[in-house]
């Protein structure tokens, strides 16, 4: 089984208000020069067929209108 | 007529659905999730609710059911089909209408009576012989995630072929959706996906029934079975 990671984060330019909220957060906790928070999702997983990551990103993992996605393998492999 | 109303571990809003259908005048029955099979359905709603608890995305696991796929194969044949709130993310998720709803822009959960106004559909569509009369509904929205999203050219291509079906009333856009869009319907007209709630207003006792005015559209837009 190869391990991986897919990161999933919204797309450049899209409005993300999870992201805007920490944001805002920050100063009151004393955390001054924090900007462009952007805030997305890890999934970690196991595959017998890492060839087929991409399409698995594409077809359920990510929504690719809205989101971007990245497959770092963590086996090593490229 | 018979509405075949689908039902998701996690809808919530099935059974006001069908009480829905019924109020216009026609027969309704649930569609569970696991049936592969619209036997006898002339037109379909896919109610509100957390379909699969919306783990990943709302709407994302729903598609991938037994009886979304019968649902892609009805609307491809031009049967009627109405999203409303998860039931327009799932429609957006399985690709049978264009865009995404996104986490409303103030990243709360909206709950309020809202204005809208039912704008023309294509010429192909003949879907507003209701709304011709009036031009605003009243009707509740409540949902987190109701912010529509396409990129601009898409948003364009939906203007210019009359495909936004409902946008919220100057003022009341309460998701920041692109264009104050609350609904919109593919190209053919016969599939709609709407964020507020039309099964909710179909009852003198709630204030509203404007909401059948969009059941009766739906069902007039499709090709009859």
């Amino acid at each position: 089984m190869a391990k991986a990671r897919v990161l999933i984060r919204p797309k450049e330019g899209i409005l993300d208000p999870q992201g805007k909220a920490v944001e805002r957060a920050l100063p009151a906790l004393g955390f001054e020069g924090i900007e462009q928070v952007r805030v997305g999702r890890m999934v970690e997983l196991e595959a017998d067929d890492p060839e087929r990551l991409g399409e698995l990103c594409e077809k359920l993992l990510a929504n690719p209108l809205i989101e971007d996605y990245e497959i770092e393998r963590l086996d090593g492999a490229a | 007529m018979r509405w075949g109303v689908l039902q998701f571990p996690g809808s919530c809003d099935e059974r006001d659905a069908l009480h829905a259908c019924e109020r216009t005048g026609a027969e309704a029955r649930l569609v569970w999730h696991e049936e592969r099979d619209l036997e006898g359905v002339d037109a379909v709603v896919i109610p509100g609710g957390f379909s699969y608890g919306d783990y990943l995305r709302a709407g994302a696991i729903a598609r991938f059911s037994p009886a979304m796929e019968a649902v892609a194969e009805f609307a491809t044949a031009g049967g009627p089909v109405l999203g409303i709130c998860n039931g327009f993310q799932v429609l957006c998720e399985a690709g049978l209408l264009p865009g995404a709803l996104l986490l409303n822009e103030s990243l709360r959960f909206v709950c309020r009576q809202l204005d809208l106004i039912a704008v023309d559909g294509p010429e192909t569509g003949h879907i507003d012989t209701f709304e011709a009369r009036r031009p605003t509904l009243s009707i509740p929205a409540k949902h987190g995630e109701g912010r529509y999203f396409a990129a601009e050219e898409v948003l364009d291509a939906l203007e210019a072929k009359g495909q936004i079906a409902y946008c919220y009333a100057p003022g009341q856009n309460p998701n920041g959706s692109a264009r104050d869009i609350a609904g919109i319907r593919n190209e053919a007209g016969n599939v709609v996906g709407l964020m507020p709630h039309p099964e909710h207003a179909v009852d003198p006792l709630t204030g509203s029934t404007d909401g059948l005015r969009v059941f009766e559209a739906v069902a007039a837009a499709g090709v009859p079975a």
